[in-house]
């Protein structure tokens, strides 16, 4: 299972974050939230100084580009846990 | 008036700790059980404080204080936190993903079916750091 995870931020912040936090899987960046749009998680104003950013948001998706588990939070503060994800990435085998 | 001091000091400790300590690890994050065991000791404390202080004005001042904090602090992470978009439209299970192409940190082109194409793939999107 291949991580891959997607904000609002810029390449340059998402290498300092990668480097900090010692992140090995890539980070994209969706400065414009084109994606984020299409995946309809934009979260308007909700950033600083009122840019718009994503509500979190996990989808595993298979080799056939098929949305097997998805996780959508109803708080932000509460996320998928680790376990979890790495539940439904087993379930898929 | 030192309970009723001790019991502030307890509150700002809880919403410190958790906004700096506590939200890193889920069992603590999800419902903040930290700030919330200190501030029922605060306002025990600063209760009894206020009950025996023989000078209410000040004592009165600062539980209000802390009340008000605590007032805050439970909205924030009842309501604020959970002011989210609806995201109907976000793709369901059984439904295919939208392809996309997205810059990664070194810029380079990353396109999801291509990953899909060899593996299977977690999508986490995230508020970011700005």
């Amino acid at each position: 299972m291949q991580p891959i995870a997607i904000s609002v931020d810029t390449p340059e912040q998402s290498r300092d974050l990668c480097n900090k936090a010692g992140y090995t899987f890539p980070i994209l960046s969706d400065g414009n939230a084109s994606v984020i749009r299409q995946y309809d998680l934009l979260h308007k104003g909700a950033g600083e100084n009122g840019h718009d950013i994503a509500r979190p948001a996990e989808f595993l998706v298979d080799r056939n580009g098929v949305v097997r588990w998805r996780n959508l939070t109803e708080d932000f503060r509460v996320r998928a846990t680790p376990e979890q994800m790495l539940a439904a990435t087993r379930s898929l085998h | 008036m030192k309970r009723v001091l001790l019991g502030l000091f307890l509150v700002l400790l809880g919403i410190v700790t958790y906004a700096a300590l506590f939200v890193r690890w889920p069992v603590t994050r999800d419902v903040p059980w930290t700030a919330f065991a200190l501030f029922v000791i605060a306002l025990v404390l600063m209760i009894g404080g206020l009950r025996n202080a023989p000078r209410k004005v000040w004592p009165s001042i600062v539980t209000a204080i802390g009340v008000a904090l605590m007032a805050f602090f439970t909205v924030g992470v009842t309501v604020f936190t959970r002011n989210l978009p609806a995201s109907q439209g976000s793709p369901a299970i059984g439904a295919k993903a939208p392809d996309f192409t997205l810059p990664d940190t070194n810029h380079k082109s990353v396109t999801l079916s291509q990953l899909t194409a060899s593996s299977n793939v977690l999508l986490i999107f995230y508020r970011g750091y700005w």
